[in-house]
C-alpha cells in the first residue's frame, strides 16, 4: 500500500512521501533539498499517519539532496511524536551525519526543571507578592541605614577606612561637574518663577513683589529641590550602578572577606560628598534663580535693576539661606543612602545593574519629596 | 609534613531559600594540602566556597578552622580567622577604583604597620611572582580576563595567608598562562606551607596539583569523597571517572 503524499514538490524536488509496506509500519521518504531557508513541510501529515495503529517506522533518504538544520528540526520533531505514542523507530535509512546529530541532541535527557511561576499570575497574588517584597525590604533599608550610622561613627572618631582620593574625586564628580545642569535648570526655573509672580501679581499692582517671590522661593524650597532631583538622576543613578557593577565582579565581596567594611569604603566616601556639596549647588541654584527673576523682571516687566536688588535684599534674611542649605544637606544624604543601598542590594547581573539605577532615582526622588514635605511643615510650625 | 586537619567541615548543607544546592558535605583539608572541589557547571562549588569564607551562611553543619567553630563564632572571632585567609575570586574581583598596585598595597596598608616604602617593595615582589612585573599603575579595567585573575592572585597573597582558596584558577588562560599558575600554586605549597583551596573543572590542572580532593555531584546534590585526583581517575567512583576523563568513560 502507498500513500503518496507531497508537500508542496516545488523546490529543488524536495518530496516527503509516506508509505506503509506493512499494516502496522510506516515509511518516511525524504528526497530532494531540505534546507531552512525554503518552505519545509509540516509533521502533521506524519503524525496523522502515526495515529493509525503505526507500530514501527522507517526512513528511506536515497534520493535526499543538501540538508541543514531543517530536516533535523523536523525529524526531531518526528521522533519526539514517535517516542510519546510508543512507536519504535529505525533510524538506518538515514544519512550517517543526521543519525549523530539527532542521537547527541538527545544525549541529555530534557532536565525536569521546577515550573517557573514567572506565567500568568492573578492580580491579587502579584499585589500580595509585591507587598511581601516591600515588607520584607524594610529591614533591609533599617540596616542600611544602620550601618551608615555605624560607619559615621567609625568615621568621627577617625577609624573609618576610606581614601581620602575617593572622596575629593567624588567631590568633583558631583560638584563642580553638576554645575552646567544645575545652572540651565535653575535659571529656567527662576524664570517661570517670576513669570508666574508677575501674572499673579499684576492683578494688585505690585510687580516689584516679583522679587520677593523668587528670592525666598529660590532659596527657601526650589533650588534645593530641583537640585536634589537633578542629583538623583545625575549621581544616585551613577551611584546604584557603580557599586551595582563592583557587586557583579565580587569587589564588595573582596573587600567583606578582608574585613574592610564595604559601607566605610565606598558608601562614606559618597554619602559625605553629595552632603558636602549639595548644599552648595543649592545655594547657587538660588543665585542663578535670582539672576533669572532680575533678566525677567527687568527686560520684560520694567522693574529697575536698583528697585529689584533692593526688593530682594529686603526680603532675604539669613534663616532662609540655612533653611535652603539643611535642605540641600538631607537631600544629598538621601540621594546618597538611596543610590548606595540599591547599589549594595544589586543582583549579579548587567539586567540588575540596570534595575538597581532605576531603582535608585525612583527611592531617591521619594525619599527627597517625603523629606521635603516633613521640612516644609516642621519649619511652618516652628516659624522658621 | 604535618597532616592535622585545619579545615574541617561537617554535615554542610547549602541551598538559596527552598532550593537545596548541595547537603551533607563532610571533609577535612589536612595543613600543605592541595585540596580540589570539583564538580559541573552549577553544582554549587562556589556556593561552597562562600560558606567557608564567611559569605554566605550555610543552612546546616559547621566549618571549623583549627578546630574552631566559624559560623558559631562571633563577629570579631569571625575576622580573626578570616584575615588567615587569602580569597582569589574568579574574575579577580580586583577593586576598578584602584590601580594594581593599591589593589595589592590595600591589605597590607590596613593589617600591617609596614612603611609605606616597605609596602611598595612587598607588592613590586607579589606582582612579580604572578608575572606581573611592571604593571603597577595599570588599573583593572586595562588588563586582560588573564591578568586580572594573576593580579587577583597577588592580592590574595599579598598578606601571606596560611590557607589560600582560589576560585577558578585556570579558567579563561591559555594553557602556558593555567600552567605558570599552577606551578606558582605549588611553589607556594611547598616553600611557604601555604594550605590550598582550589575551585576548578580544569582537568589539566586538577591532576597536576590535586593532593586531596571532594567532588560535588549535581544529580544527587551531595559529595563524593575522591581523594588524590590522579588515583581517583584510576580506581575512584565511577561518576568521577567519568568526570575526570571527560566522559570517555
Amino acid at each position: 500500500m502507498t500513500l503518496a503524499h507531497e508537500a508542496a514538490a516545488g523546490e529543488a524536488g524536495r518530496k516527503l512521501e509516506l508509505r506503509r509496506p506493512a499494516e502496522d509500519s510506516l515509511e518516511v521518504v525524504l528526497s530532494g533539498r531540505w534546507c531552512l531557508d525554503g518552505t519545509l513541510p509540516a509533521r502533521d501529515a506524519v503524525e496523522r499517519e502515526l495515529g493509525a495503529g503505526v507500530r514501527r517506522l522507517t526512513f528511506a533518504a536515497g534520493a535526499l539532496g543538501e540538508w541543514d538544520s531543517g530536516l533535523l528540526t523536523f525529524l526531531a520533531g518526528v521522533l519526539k511524536a514517535c517516542a510519546a505514542r510508543g512507536v519504535a523507530v529505525e533510524q538506518g535509512g538515514l544519512p550517517e551525519g543526521v543519525r549523530h546529530l539527532l542521537a547527541m541532541a538527545s544525549a541529555v535527557p530534557e532536565q525536569k526543571v521546577p515550573q517557573r511561576d514567572a506565567a500568568a499570575q492573578s492580580l491579587p497574588a502579584r499585589v500580595g507578592k509585591a507587598t511581601l517584597e516591600l515588607v520584607r525590604g524594610a529591614p533591609a533599608m533599617l540596616r542600611f541605614l544602620g550601618e551608615i550610622t555605624l560607619s559615621f561613627m567609625r568615621f568621627f572618631s577617625g577609624r573609618a577606612h576610606f581614601r581620602m582620593s575617593d572622596l575629593w574625586l567624588e567631590v568633583e564628580q558631583v560638584g563642580p561637574r553638576a554645575l552646567p545642569i544645575v545652572s540651565v535648570i535653575s535659571f529656567l526655573v527662576g524664570l517661570i518663577l517670576a513669570y508666574l509672580g508677575a501674572d499673579q501679581l499684576k492683578l494688585v499692582g505690585a510687580q516689584i513683589f516679583i522679587a520677593d517671590l523668587v528670592a525666598i522661593g529660590m532659596v527657601r524650597e526650589v533650588g534645593a529641590l530641583m537640585t536634589g532631583i537633578i542629583i538623583a538622576g545625575r549621581t544616585g543613578a551613577a551611584f546604584a550602578a557603580q557599586l551595582g557593577t563592583m557587586q557583579v565582579n565580587e569587589e564588595i565581596d573582596a573587600f567583606r572577606t578582608l574585613g574592610i567594611s564595604p559601607v566605610d569604603f565606598l558608601v562614606l566616601p559618597r554619602m559625605l560628598a553629595l552632603m558636602l556639596m549639595v548644599p552648595l549647588l543649592t545655594l547657587y541654584a538660588g543665585f542663578v534663580g535670582m539672576f533669572a527673576g532680575l533678566v525677567v523682571s527687568v527686560t520684560i516687566f520694567d522693574i529697575s535693576l536698583f528697585e529689584y536688588y533692593n526688593e530682594t535684599l529686603r526680603a532675604l534674611e539669613l534663616k532662609h539661606f540655612w533653611v535652603g542649605l539643611s535642605k540641600g544637606t538631607v537631600y544629598g544624604a538621601m540621594v546618597a543612602f538611596a543610590g548606595c543601598l540599591r547599589g549594595m542590594q544589586c543582583g549579579r547581573s548587567a539586567e540588575a545593574v540596570g534595575e538597581a539605577a532605576t531603582s535608585a532615582v525612583v527611592t531617591g526622588i521619594l525619599l527627597i519629596t517625603i523629606a521635603a514635605s516633613v521640612m516644609t511643615i516642621v519649619y511652618y510650625q516652628l516659624d522658621i | 609534613m604535618e597532616r592535622a586537619p585545619q579545615i574541617e567541615v561537617r554535615g554542610v548543607a547549602m541551598g538559596y531559600g527552598e532550593f537545596v544546592v548541595q547537603s551533607d558535605l563532610n571533609f577535612s583539608v589536612g595543613k600543605g594540602d592541595v585540596f580540589i572541589i570539583m564538580g559541573g557547571n552549577g553544582c554549587g562549588k562556589t556556593t561552597l566556597m562562600r560558606a567557608l569564607i564567611g559569605l554566605q551562611r550555610p543552612a546546616a553543619g559547621t566549618v571549623r578552622y583549627d578546630g574552631e567553630d566559624f559560623w558559631g563564632a562571633t563577629e570579631e572571632g569571625r575576622e580573626r580567622m578570616k584575615r588567615r585567609l587569602g580569597i582569589m575570586f574568579q574574575g579577580g574581583a580586583l577593586w576598578s577604583s584602584l590601580t594594581l598596585a593599591e589593589n595589592v598595597a590595600l591589605p597590607l596598608a590596613e593589617y600591617t604597620d609596614f612603611p609605606p616604602a616597605r609596602i611598595a617593595e612587598i607588592v613590586s615582589f607579589k606582582l612579580a611572582l604572578v608575572g606581573l612585573a611592571g604593571f603597577e599603575d595599570f588599573y583593572p579595567s586595562e588588563l586582560s580576563g588573564g591578568m586580572k585573575k594573576r593580579a587577583g592572585l597577588a592580592r590574595a597573597m599579598a598578606l601571606d595567608p596560611d590557607i589560600l582558596i582560589i576560585d577558578e584558577p585556570s579558567s579563561g588562560l591559555d594553557p602556558l598562562t593555567a600552567r605558570r599558575l599552577d606551578d606558582l600554586i605549588l611553589e607556594l605549597r611547598d616553600s611557604l606551607g601555604t594550605t590550598i583551596i582550589v575551585i576548578s573543572h580544569d582537568l589539566s590542572s586538577i591532576l597536576a596539583i590535586g593532593s586531596d580532593s571532594i567532588y560535588l555531584d549535581a544529580d544527587t546534590r551531595t559529595m563524593i569523597a575522591t581523594g588524590n585526583p590522579r588515583e581517583a581517575l584510576r580506581t575512584g567512583d565511577p561518576r568521577v571517572r567519568h568526570f575526570l576523563t571527560r566522559g570517555s568513560q
